[in-house]
């Protein structure tokens, strides 16, 4: 990158200067060619990130991602933002992992500020059984290489004073902290990743939704589009909340259901929460922006939808949740709220596979996770799409698991029903 | 979202709980691919499908709801006895086809 392209503080001396007039758009907006050996189906965090890791990682360059939208306008501009790595089981504790790592170096990979902030995330939890849990994670966590800490009543009210640390029905007992995780700026993560790859020569395609995915012996040829057919040596499909449908355009029927899931953003307020907190009560996560509003959330509305929004109830819940739990806030206002499509698995757990048709690979069941792993999502999606093998953080998330019963992750332990998760 | 259900009248949503799309259970001695099918595997494409709800807050009964999951306009409701997908029709069927 040369001065002109590279962001930084001189940069912006330099353009304050000379009336600003050297800024300009951060990627192309390119005519899609009629030939690439990689398309990726999806402009979200997942495919923009896996495009920018096939490009820089493994030196291909003939590349498109279509978005039948815009970038970076499904999930991964839906979600409360929160990055972690304090998962439990062997398959996902390792690619979580993997991806804190990812993200704590992504900013000076990219030369793009995605307003990463680790902050420290709170798992509270309220009895014996959860203290229990809690505990066991954190050694599973600590045990993986990452950060974990349990803090019992007392050090967890210096930290966090305004909780309800009396609520008869769920006293809080203490917390599960992890100090690198934290929040980082949704939008932003899409958009570094979306220059990065442009600046390899990705095709970033916008306004470009595949309607047909063409398979010839077995094998995909390329995919039919709104802007026109696109040959591809091999597919990859990142879409999410879509991929059922996606994916039946190539005859292929997933273990995944779409459902909804709501979020919540009040009005702007001083700081008062300086942490990602998470109440195991009735499941409820709330952080605050560098904005100031409170971004929260809490359950699925656990029947399958396509809307892109909620209903009242889970509405009613999750005001419940903070009214019982973090009562200084509850005279904030709420802003807005707004629903995103989660692609359930049965495990609650992602794949990142072969699927039965040669050349098309499969990046999907995030549940309601993605946003956390987008930079190990794409690392290991474009690992398996160049080497067509695994990544040695992602062997796990294989599509045939639940027919054969190996390694399930089933981190919650809710069974085989996709929205329990 | 509320659902009539045929033995109390429309409910609020909040009486009912999801359980599943509602589909063909197989014969319990289909083997691994049929149940592994029906247990893990969607459709799952946007529009009308036929689902179970239980209206466990109220008479208890397992419905099979048809509703639009893009709209989510509620189209029909009829007792889960009458849905047809039950394990007595698998049955059934598994041994006319024997």
């Amino acid at each position: 990158m040369t001065f002109s392209e590279r962001f930084s503080g001189w940069r912006v001396l330099k353009e304050g200067l000379t009336g600003n007039k050297g800024w300009r758009p951060h990627w192309r907006d390119p005519e899609p060619k009629r030939d690439y050996d990689v398309v990726i189906v999806g402009g979200g965090g997942h495919g923009l990130s896996t495009a920018y890791y096939l490009a820089k990682e493994h030196g291909l360059r003939n590349i498109a991602v279509l978005e039948k939208g815009y970038l970076g306008g499904g999930n991964v501009g839906r979600n409360t933002t929160i990055v972690r790595a304090n998962y439990y089981l062997p398959g996902n504790s390792e690619f979580y992992s993997h991806s804190l790592k990812l993200w704590e170096g992504m900013e000076q990979d990219l030369n793009y500020n995605a307003m990463m902030s680790q902050r420290g995330i709170l798992n509270v939890f309220h009895n014996d059984g959860q203290r229990d849990a809690a505990v066991r994670r954190a050694n599973s966590i600590i045990n993986q290489g990452d950060d974990a800490e349990i803090l019992y009543r007392d050090e967890l009210k210096k930290l966090v004073p305004f909780l309800n640390y009396d609520n008869n029905r769920y006293p809080i007992m203490g917390a599960l902290l992890q100090r690198r995780a934290g929040t980082a700026r949704h939008d932003a993560v899409a958009w570094g990743y979306a220059r990065g790859a442009d600046q390899f020569g990705v095709d970033l395609i916008q306004n470009c939704e595949v309607t047909g995915i063409d398979v010839e012996g077995g094998k995909v040829v390329g995919v039919q589009t709104a802007r026109g057919p696109i040959k591809a040596k091999k597919i990859a499909l990142a879409a999410a909340g879509r991929s059922s449908q996606v994916a039946a355009m190539a005859g292929l029927r997933l273990p995944i259901e779409s459902h909804v899931l709501q979020a919540f953003v009040s009005e702007g307020l001083k700081p008062i929460i300086d942490h990602v907190i998470t109440f195991a009560e009735g499941h409820l996560y709330i952080s605050q922006s560098d904005k100031g509003g409170l971004v929260f959330g809490s359950y699925l509305d656990f029947y399958s939808s396509y809307a892109a929004r909620g209903n009242l109830p889970m509405q009613e819940h999750t005001m419940e949740a903070i009214a019982a739990m973090v009562p200084a806030v509850t005279k904030a206002r709420l802003l807005r709220s707004w629903g995103g499509i989660m692609d359930m698995t049965p495990d609650g757990s992602p794949i990142i596979d072969h699927t039965p048709i040669e050349g098309l690979y499969l990046n999907a069941g995030w549940c309601y996770g993605g946003f956390k792993a987008t930079p190990a999502s794409g690392h290991c999606f474009a690992h398996l799409i160049a080497t067509d093998r695994p990544h040695a953080a992602a062997t796990k998330f294989k599509l045939d698991r639940f027919r054969t019963g190996k390694g399930l992750m089933d981190e919650e332990g809710t069974g085989a029903q996709h929205n329990l998760h | 979202m509320r659902i009539t259900c045929p033995l109390c009248g429309e409910r609020d949503r909040r009486e009912f709980t999801y359980k599943g799309t509602a589909r063909a259970i197989p014969a319990l001695d289909a083997g691994v691919g049929p149940w592994d099918d029906y247990v893990h595997m969607r459709d799952n494409l946007p529009g009308a499908i036929d689902e179970w709800w239980q209206h466990d807050m109220g008479c208890g009964s397992w419905l099979m709801v048809t509703r639009n999951t893009v709209s989510h306009e509620m189209i029909a409701v009829v007792a889960g006895e009458a849905s047809g997908l039950g394990l007595a029709e698998a049955q059934a069927q598994a041994e006319d086809q024997a």
